[in-house]
C-alpha cells in the first residue's frame, strides 16, 4: 500500500471529521445547555446548503453564499426555537424526538415544495479549485484542505468563545445549573435562543461547505445528522472537546475503514468475498465503535452526567 | 367523552368490519390498506411494551421489524429457488409455511433483542435512544451490503406463503390472520400490564430504587420487556414482508423506527389501543393526504407537532378526555 494513498485517505478522513464536528458542536451545545435532542439539526444543515446554492447562483460570490447559509440557518433556528422548541425543554425526550422528527418532515417537504426534487449545484470557487502539491509530492484538492483549515479555525474560535468570553461562561453555567444562573439575573430564554442560533449557524455553514463537494438536495441532512449523533454520543453529550475528538474518530474510522478493511480482508480471503465483507464491515464500523465506547464508558469519552 | 375501554372495543370492531365490508363490496385495496394498518399496529403494540410500560425509548425497533422481514424473505427465497439454506453441518431447507417463518422470525428477534438489550441497558436516557439507533443503522448498512440476499435491491417473493387450512392468496383471509394475531397480542399486552411482572416493570420505570428494595432487579425486568417487545415487532416484520411479498433494507432504516414510534405517540403512550389508533390514523393519512398532495408529509409533520405540543395524551387522551395515562 503506497504511503501517498494512506496520507490522502487520512486527510480525507480529517476533512470528513472536521465537517462532522461543525454539525456535532451545535448538537452537543444544544443538548448540553438545554437538554434537548434536536433531530431537526439536519434540516438546518440542508437549509444552509440551499441558501448557499441560491445566493451563489444569484451573485456568483462564494463568500456571500457562506454568509447567507449561516444567516438563513440561524434565522430558521431562531424561528423554530421560539415557535416550537421552547415548549419542549420541560418535556421528556420522547416528545422532543417526535416534535423534531415532525420538524424534519415539515422542513424537508417544504424545501421540496420550493426547490423541487432535483439537486442543486454549488460550485467550488475558482480560487479554491484544483489540486495543490503538498510535502512529499502529494497532489490533494485545495478545497478539501481549505475545509480542514476552516473547520479547525471554527473549532478554535468556538473554544475561545466557550472558555474565554462572558457568553461562554453563561453557556457553561447554564449547562451545570440553569436555575442558579437564572437567579443570578441572566435571561435564560435569551441565552437558549442564542445557543440555538449559534448551533444552527454552524450547521448551516457545514451544509454550505459540504454542499460544494456533494450535491445540494432534500434529505441531505439526515445521514449527517445520524453521524453527528454518533459523534456526540462517543464524545460525551455536552462536551465540545468530546465532539471534536469524536468527530475526528468517526471521520477517520469511516474513511480509512472503507478503503483499508477490504484490503486487509484480502490477505486471508478470496478477493471477491473480501471486497463484500470488508465493505460491509466498513459501513458498520462507526456504529461498532460507538457500541464499544458506550459499553466501556456509558456516558461517552468526555461525558459527565447520565 | 368515551371511556377508554369502550373506545378500544369500538376501534377493534371498526378495524374488523371495514375490511369485511370491503370484501363483500369487492374493494381489495381497502383490505390491503387495513392489513397494512393492522401489521403496523402490531409492530407498535410491541414497541409500546418497552416504551410505554418500561419507559425504554427504543429508536431501533426497525432492527426487529427488519429481522422478521428478512427471516421471511430468506426462508421463502430458498424455498422458491429450491436451494438449501445451509448444507453443512446439517441440511436446512427454505420454507413457505407461515407458522415456521413466524417462529424463526420470533426466535431470531428474541436473540437479537437479548443481545442488544443487554448492551444498551447499560446506558439510560438519551444514550439509550442513541445506542438503539446505532444498532438499527448497523443492521441497515449490513443488509445493504449483504449481496447474497439482494443487497440494496431487496428480495422479491413471488407467491404469498402458506398457512395450513387457509388460502392466504385471498386478501381478506390474510387480513383475518393478521387481525387475529393483533388481538392475541393486545390481550397478551393487557395481561402483562396487570400481571406482577407488568406492575414491577411499571415501578421500575418510575422509581427503580423501590423495585430494588423489594429484591427485584430493574434491569432484568427491563430486559425481559425489551425482548418481549422485540419478538412482537419481529413477528410484525414477517407479516409485513408477506403482505408486500418483498423485503428490503428500508425495513431496517431509522425512518422505520421513527414511524413505529409515531404510531404510539399519535395514539397515546402506554394505552392498550393507542398504537392501533395511531397506526390506523397514519395509514389513513398516508392514503388520503397522499392522494391530495405529493407533499403530504408537511401535513403529517404539522399534525404530529400539534399533537406533541397540545395533546400529550395522543388521540386516545383527546377522545377519552384524560390527558395522560401515567406520569
Amino acid at each position: 500500500m503506497p504511503t501517498i494513498l494512506i496520507i490522502e485517505q487520512i486527510l480525507n478522513g480529517l476533512q470528513f471529521g472536521i465537517m462532522l464536528f461543525l454539525m456535532a458542536a451545535g448538537l452537543t451545545l444544544i443538548f448540553g445547555v438545554m437538554g434537548l435532542i434536536n433531530l431537526a439539526h439536519g434540516s438546518l444543515y440542508m437549509i444552509g446548503a440551499f441558501a448557499a446554492a441560491t445566493v451563489a447562483g444569484l451573485t456568483g460570490s462564494f463568500v456571500l453564499a457562506l454568509i447567507a447559509a449561516m444567516a438563513a440557518a440561524a434565522i430558521a433556528g431562531v424561528l423554530v426555537e421560539m415557535l416550537v422548541i421552547r415548549r419542549l425543554y420541560s418535556t421528556n425526550h420522547l416528545d422532543q424526538v417526535l416534535a423534531t422528527f415532525a420538524l424534519i418532515l415539515i422542513f424537508s417537504e417544504g424545501t421540496r415544495l420550493i426547490f423541487g426534487s432535483f439537486p442543486l449545484f454549488l460550485n467550488i470557487p475558482d480560487y479554491f479549485s484544483g489540486p495543490v502539491t503538498l510535502l512529499g509530492g502529494i497532489e490533494y484538492p485545495l478545497y478539501r484542505l481549505v475545509l480542514i483549515f476552516v473547520g479547525l479555525a471554527v473549532a478554535g474560535a468556538l473554544g475561545l468563545l466557550i472558555n474565554g468570553t462572558r457568553i461562554g461562561i453563561q453557556i457553561r453555567a447554564g449547562k451545570n445549573d440553569r436555575e442558579m444562573i437564572a437567579a443570578l439575573g441572566v435571561d435564560i430564554s435569551k441565552l437558549y435562543t442564542l445557543v440555538f442560533a449559534l448551533g444552527a449557524a454552524l450547521a448551516g455553514l457545514s451544509g454550505a461547505l459540504v454542499g460544494a463537494i456533494q450535491s445540494v438536495q432534500v434529505g441531505m441532512g439526515e445521514p449527517v445528522l445520524i453521524l453527528a449523533f454518533v459523534v456526540i454520543v462517543i464524545g460525551g453529550i455536552g462536551s465540545i472537546k468530546g465532539a471534536l475528538i469524536g468527530a475526528l474518530l468517526v471521520g477517520l474510522t469511516d474513511t480509512l475503514g472503507g478503503v483499508f478493511l477490504p484490503e486487509i480482508f484480502k490477505l486471508f480471503m478470496e478477493p471477491n468475498a473480501a471486497q463484500t465483507s470488508g465493505s460491509a464491515l466498513a459501513s458498520m464500523a462507526i456504529y461498532i465503535l460507538m457500541g464499544f465506547v458506550l459499553i466501556w464508558r456509558p456516558t461517552g469519552l468526555f461525558g459527565t452526567r447520565l | 367523552m368515551i371511556r377508554e375501554r369502550n373506545l378500544n372495543a369500538l376501534v377493534l370492531i371498526l378495524l374488523f368490519t371495514v375490511p369485511i365490508w370491503a370484501f363483500f363490496n369487492d374493494q381489495p385495496f381497502t383490505i390491503t390498506l387495513a392489513t397494512r394498518a393492522v401489521i403496523f399496529a402490531l409492530a407498535a403494540v410491541g414497541l409500546n411494551i418497552c416504551l410505554g410500560l418500561g419507559g425504554l425509548v427504543s429508536f431501533g425497533h426497525a432492527v426487529f421489524f427488519g429481522i422478521g422481514g428478512y427471516a421471511m424473505g430468506i426462508l421463502a427465497h430458498h424455498a422458491q429457488t429450491y436451494t438449501p439454506l445451509m448444507e453443512a453441518p446439517f441440511l436446512i431447507e427454505g420454507t413457505k409455511s407461515m407458522p415456521v417463518i413466524w417462529l424463526v422470525a420470533m426466535i431470531t428477534s428474541a436473540f437479537a433483542a437479548l443481545f442488544i438489550g443487554m448492551l444498551s441497558l447499560r446506558t439510560a436516557g438519551v444514550y439509550f435512544i442513541m445506542i438503539t439507533l446505532a444498532f438499527g443503522q448497523m443492521l441497515y448498512f449490513f443488509s445493504i451490503s449483504w449481496t447474497s440476499y439482494g443487497g440494496e435491491d431487496g428480495l422479491s417473493i413471488y407467491v404469498r406463503n402458506e398457512f395450513p387450512g387457509i388460502n392466504t392468496l385471498v386478501p381478506v383471509n390474510f387480513f383475518i390472520i393478521c387481525f387475529v394475531i393483533l388481538c392475541l397480542v393486545v390481550a397478551l399486552n393487557a395481561f402483562i400490564k396487570k400481571s406482577p411482572f407488568g406492575l414491577a416493570l411499571n415501578s421500575a420505570r418510575q422509581v427503580p430504587q423501590r423495585v430494588l428494595t423489594v429484591g427485584l432487579n430493574p434491569t432484568h425486568l427491563k430486559l425481559v420487556a425489551f425482548v418481549i417487545s422485540g419478538v412482537i415487532t419481529g413477528l410484525a416484520g414477517a407479516l409485513f414482508a408477506d403482505l408486500n411479498r418483498f423485503v428490503s433494507p428500508t425495513m431496517f432504516s431509522w425512518q422505520t423506527s421513527g414511524e413505529i414510534m409515531i404510531f404510539i405517540i399519535l395514539g397515546g403512550v402506554a394505552r392498550l389501543c393507542g398504537p392501533i389508533i395511531g397506526a390506523v390514523t397514519f395509514v389513513m393519512l398516508e392514503h388520503f393526504l397522499g392522494g391530495i398532495s405529493d407533499f403530504w408529509h408537511i401535513y403529517l409533520g404539522i399534525l404530529l407537532l400539534v399533537i406533541v405540543l397540545f395533546a400529550p395524551g395522543g388521540l386516545v387522551g383527546l377522545i377519552t378526555g384524560r390527558g395522560i395515562s401515567h406520569d
